[in-house]
């Protein structure tokens, strides 16, 4: 038998290699959400590779626990009376993970970089006049009007970051994945032991000078009290949970929601809530073809639908999710019900009446439904529910996520591979203002897949990224509410909150919109 | 040498033995008799399944999810009447009734066993005759099967199912695919052997036309095996059906089948047990079923391969 | 002997070959777009047109099986779309864990099922017969995960005997590879005990029945030896095949016991290269798994001749 000689060959050879090999102390193996397949965060969206960007990079500013904008490897930084020009210098001592110090070119190369991907970043760069470094660690950018966004940009919590890169790095095409992982965060990537659909490896970046101040949300020091980190690719959920019951691994960022009775049953394990902004469900029409092209239809659903049948049936426990009808994320400065009223209450009978009146005809709806991604699954059978209870016809079609997201990019008519309808999630931190929110961005051809077009809503939000005063930021946010309720750019399902679950010995898990693992300590 | 040897032998069995002492036969065999009673009361069960207490097995109902076997719920009606209904096998994570899906799941399920069976073994039995007769296609057919017999059975299925729309057809095709080689390899060689034989040379000499030869002499002697043959995919495809389920690329979720309950409810296990246990006692006895009625079958057909 | 089996090489290239062309074709006419799915969330149609250029995926199809073919030819498998690595490199990071699981499960299989074969053909019709082909039918007869699982919840979850997941290197200790192990063998080997059992009964019986069997027992030697050096040896051919097609077989089970075990194997490279529509992964590992196949049908062929000498190549 080849396949038995093979393995006593494996055995005898192994006699050889039985010295074990000393693990360092203080290693933490943790399941993510997913695995992480591609690791250029400013190329993708993914939340998974935003994690990885912050084990790795470092950002010039950051948000507190407060949502304040506080620097990060700025030191200090000064603004113009006129407000149209900021410099910024860095702090001492950064390097990056090859030995080399951070300047302010590799800085300026990595915001054009991020800029020209980021959706925020490209409205940003509407206002900027030119970028410059004036010498090693400092460099100034001038605006052509006055804008809030600079600061909230370089500080986004969320995909994309603006994570800083060495320049050679930085300079890479926007549109090519970076191939050389040089960061200058707490963390280093082990290249040789990451195997995708396996693991992938950090270690602490033994040079990295932490800020003075205490850790406090994405901003303040980073103090890095692990040797190694490990996430591991585990898909089953439930072998998952499983291995973190048996003391296997050390902290599931994700645990499915139904197989948390099971971890609060147990001593060795806690449930840690670290997002307190959370998440949200967005169903999203296509806007180019029929039905949904017609907002009165794209009205009849905002009756027909209700988000606690959907949080309920993904959810379940209602210590996790809240019904929320803010767009702006509800517990934001911008929060707000404004225009809201009547809505998403499952009113079919005004569903129905709007669809007559819109002359729909009954042509089913193409709904995308994903079966692999756990946290979607459960979403397309309530919609199909609930629209049909609301006059609507929903052919829900079943596939794997990323067929899903390859169908969605595609224009054409449902017949030939279209689409009308999908669901899809994001964390809240995506979606703090207008100009954040991608699914707000109705500027036809160029807004992301669904495509929306609004000359109205593009003025608002071209408003809200001039206005630098908060009060008349919220009166903005008001008005684009209202605004969204003609026209109907998408539909928040509601908010959700999904905590990490962590043996006990596990601490310093940091409140911030992203899982973090700076201040995270593994006690014996 | 061929790698079936197990295959050939059913070649040289003789034409069928006259129906009647065949039947009585079949049906004296306990074996046969267990496997076969149980299949029909599957098959009726998922035939009548609206007619057993069974609710709407793709109605949701979000407000209660994952609760326990024996929950009771009450059901308001549009014109406000309530009545209570008893979810004799819980309810899974969107609220279903386990139940009405386990019973509605038996249509899917023995829907892709029979079709997947009757269409492997038609494509099969058609291909295997042309290779087996048709000398010049014999080449490119069996070629063509040798490599598809090459490629592993589920990793054909898993490209055959992103191949199209994920639903019923696609999964159905999925599982044909791989099965069709090995159909058509037996069929090919009785073909073969069975064309040796004294009285169809002598049919060939008579100058006895093509369809009546196969009609006559060749048909007769593929059906045996092939049926023991269609038994044994017939249970290999609800397992199939299952398998690609857990991996996510099976019938979508809405359509119930003891597969894709069971995928669905793999994640629940420890909490939530009886969303994998019911439909997976109801699958392994159903495919223990298939499979005895296949041993049976080969044993009354085919005494020479007792045992096997 | 060389020559049978140069011959046999050279007849399972237009095989691989056929299955380079099948699987090639059936991969571009999926729905599916790479171009999409590695573009990322929010691209917008330049972007996805622009993936697709640099992936080759805007030629005709003639010009991307020549550019791929002509890449094999020269021992070039290519560059994942997906993982941003060679092929090559990738496959071999992947081949220890299911070549050990593959490994563990055949031996696990061999030497429960051939004793349990041989056992149920002496005593033929017996209640241990009963007993043993009724366990094998159900061995059929329940699905891979479902073994996997409740074999977990029991000796992981209850008795705490073996770890609920992973996979360790056998570079970093015998021990924790073998105590690894233990469960995703066993798991996967069920079916192949029913499978190899039900076999090895019936060959046994069958030679149990010939004339020398009988001679050997009229000359008084002991059943013992009569069972395993007459009987066992005389009814190795079609034993032989069957571990063998099992082997080839073993492919599918390997792909969901990693899943469910969340080994780092070629199953689910395989499984995450088919979701990602990574053409050219999913292209070279179905065409190694065929190659597989073919090198193990040789192997079977041959092995013929070491029990049976009476084959002759």
């Amino acid at each position: 038998m080849a396949f038995r000689r093979s393995v006593l060959g494996l055995v005898a050879a192994s006699a050889a290699l039985l010295a074990p090999v000393g693990a360092p102390a203080q290693t933490l193996k943790a399941v993510m959400h997913s695995d992480v397949k591609i690791v250029d965060p400013i190329w993708t969206t993914a939340y998974i590779v935003r994690n990885h960007g912050y084990m790795i990079y470092d950002t010039l500013f950051a948000l507190d626990a407060k949502g304040e904008v506080k620097p990060q490897m700025v030191d200090t930084y000064t603004v113009s009376p006129d407000t149209l020009t900021y410099t910024f210098t860095l702090r001492d001592g950064l390097l990056w993970h090859d030995g080399k110090p951070v300047t302010a070119e590799d800085c300026v190369a990595s915001i054009k970089r991020w800029a020209a991907r980021d959706s925020l970043g490209q409205k940003l760069m509407t206002f900027v006049e030119g970028m410059s470094a004036d010498d090693a660690k400092r460099f100034t950018v001038k605006l052509k009007s006055p804008t809030g966004l600079l600061l909230f940009g370089l500080a986004k919590p969320s995909s994309n970051v603006p994570f800083m890169m060495p320049k050679r790095v930085a300079e890479t095409d926007p549109n090519q994945q970076i191939s050389d992982f040089t960061g200058s965060g707490p963390f280093v990537m082990k290249t040789d032991e990451w195997k995708p659909g396996d693991r992938i490896v950090y270690t602490k970046f033994k040079d990295y000078k932490p800020r003075p101040e205490p850790a406090s949300g994405l901003a303040g020091g980073k103090v890095v009290k692990l040797d190694r980190v490990e996430w591991l690719a585990i898909s089953d959920q439930q072998q998952a949970v499983n291995a973190l019951l048996a003391g296997e691994i050390d902290l599931i960022e994700q645990p499915a929601y139904d197989l948390i009775p099971l971890l609060k049953g147990d001593d060795g394990v806690k449930l840690v809530d670290y997002n307190p902004l959370g998440f949200q469900y967005a169903m999203r029409p296509n806007h180019l073809i029929k039905p949904f092209d017609n907002p009165k239809v794209r009205q009849a659903m905002t009756y027909a639908l209700n988000q606690t049948d959907f949080l309920q049936a993904v959810v379940g426990d209602p210590d996790y999710y809240k019904p929320c009808k803010a767009l702006f994320v509800c517990g934001s400065p911008l929060a707000t019900d404004k225009g809201m009223d009547g809505l998403l209450e499952s009113n079919f009978a005004k569903s129905k009446q709007l669809l007559k009146e819109a002359g729909y005809d009954g042509t089913p709806i193409v709904l995308l439904q994903s079966t692999d991604l756990q946290t979607l699954t459960n979403l397309g059978p309530v919609a199909k529910q609930l629209l049909e209870k609301g006059g609507f016809k929903v052919d829900m079609q079943s596939s794997d996520w990323q067929t899903v997201v390859s169908r969605r990019a595609r224009k054409d008519p449902v017949d030939k591979g279209g689409w009308n309808l999908m669901n899809t999630s994001w964390v809240s931190a995506d979606i703090l203002n207008p100009v954040m929110s991608s699914f707000m961005n109705m500027s036809c051809d160029k807004a992301p897949f669904g495509w929306p077009c609004d000359a109205e809503m593009e003025k608002l939000r071209d408003d809200f990224a001039r206005e630098v005063d908060p009060g008349k930021q919220k009166a903005i946010a008001e008005a684009v509410q209202v605004r969204w309720r003609e026209v109907v750019p998408y539909i928040p399902l509601g908010q959700f909150y999904i905590p990490i679950a962590a043996r006990k010995n596990i601490t310093g898990i940091l409140t911030a919109a992203a899982p973090v693992f700076w201040n995270v300590e593994k006690k014996k | 040498m061929s790698a079936e040897p197990t295959l050939l032998a059913p070649a040289a069995a003789a034409p069928l033995p006259p129906g009647r002492t065949l039947a009585a036969r079949l049906v004296r065999n306990p074996v046969v008799a267990i496997g076969a009673g149980f299949l029909l009361l599957m098959a009726l069960i998922g035939i009548f399944a609206p007619f057993l207490g069974t609710l709407d097995p793709t109605a949701i109902n979000p407000a209660t999810r994952n609760r326990p076997p024996g929950f009771e719920r009450t059901i308001r009606a549009e014109d406000g009447t309530a009545t209570t209904y008893r979810h004799r096998l819980g309810t899974d994570t969107l609220g279903r009734d386990v139940y009405s899906r386990v019973l509605y799941g038996a249509r899917v399920s023995l829907l892709i066993a029979v079709s997947v069976a009757t269409l492997s073994l038609a494509i099969g039995l058609l291909l295997g005759l042309l290779a087996g007769y048709i000398r010049p296609l014999d080449g490119p057919i069996m070629r063509l099967m040798d490599g598809l017999m090459a490629i592993p059975g589920i990793l054909l299925a898993i490209a055959v199912v992103s191949l199209f729309r994920a639903g019923l057809p696609a999964v159905i095709a999925a599982i044909v695919v791989p099965e069709i080689p090995r159909v058509v390899r037996l069929v090919r060689s009785i073909v073969l052997s069975v064309r040796e034989e004294p009285y169809v040379e002598a049919a060939i000499m008579a100058g006895t036309r093509l369809p009546l030869l196969m009609a006559r002499h060749i048909l007769p002697n593929t059906i045996a095996p092939l049926i023991v043959q269609g038994t044994f995919i017939a249970a290999s495809a609800i397992l199939v059906e299952a398998v690609l389920s857990f991996l996510g690329i099976g019938i979508p979720p809405e359509t119930p089948s003891w597969g894709n309950i069971m995928a669905e409810g793999r994640n629940l296990f420890r909490v939530y047990p009886h969303t994998i246990l019911y439909p997976g006692i109801v699958l392994g006895l159903t495919v223990l079923a298939v499979n005895m009625l296949g041993d049976g079958l080969r044993d009354t057909l085919d005494p020479k391969m007792t045992g096997r | 002997m060389a020559g049978y089996v140069l011959r046999r090489l050279l007849a399972a290239i237009p095989v691989l070959a056929i299955v380079a062309v099948l699987v090639f074709l059936m991969l571009r006419l999926t729905p599916g777009d790479p171009a999409a799915v590695i573009a990322g969330d929010n691209a917008s149609s330049e972007q996805i047109a622009l993936v697709r250029r640099t992936l080759g995926l805007d030629q005709s199809l003639p010009a991307q099986f020549a550019i791929w073919a002509g890449n094999l030819l020269h021992g070039n498998l290519g560059e994942s779309f997906f993982f941003k690595k060679s092929i090559g490199e990738l496959i071999l990071g992947r081949i220890e864990p299911t070549l050990s699981l593959a490994a563990a499960t055949m031996l696990i299989a061999v030497c429960v099922a051939i004793p349990l074969g041989v056992v149920a053909a002496y005593r033929h019709g017996s209640w241990l017969d009963r007993i043993v082909m009724g366990v094998s039918v159900l061995g059929f007869s329940v699905p891979v995960f479902v073994i996997g699982y409740l074999l977990i919840y029991v000796f992981s979850i209850t008795l705490g005997w073996f770890p609920v997941q992973g996979y360790q290197p056998l570079a970093d200790g015998l021990g924790g590879y073998l105590h690894r192990l233990v469960l995703p063998a066993t798991t996967l080997s069920v079916v192949y005990i029913a499978l190899i059992a039900r076999m090895t009964r019936a060959s046994v019986l069958e030679v149990l029945n010939e004339d020398y069997i009988r001679t050997a027992r009229a000359k008084g030697q002991v059943e013992r030896k009569i069972l395993f050096r007459h009987a066992l040896k005389n009814a190795a051919v079609p034993i032989v095949t069957v571990v063998g097609i099992g082997i080839a077989l073993l492919i599918g089970g390997v792909v969901v016991t990693e899943s469910v075990f969340a080994i780092p194997g070629l199953g689910r490279l395989t499984v995450d290269a088919v979701l990602a529509r990574d053409y050219p992964t999913i292209q070279a590992l179905i065409l190694m798994f065929s190659g597989v196949y073919v090198l193990i049908n040789l192997l079977i062929d041959l092995t013929y001749s070491l029990f049976d000498p009476r084959i002759r190549h």
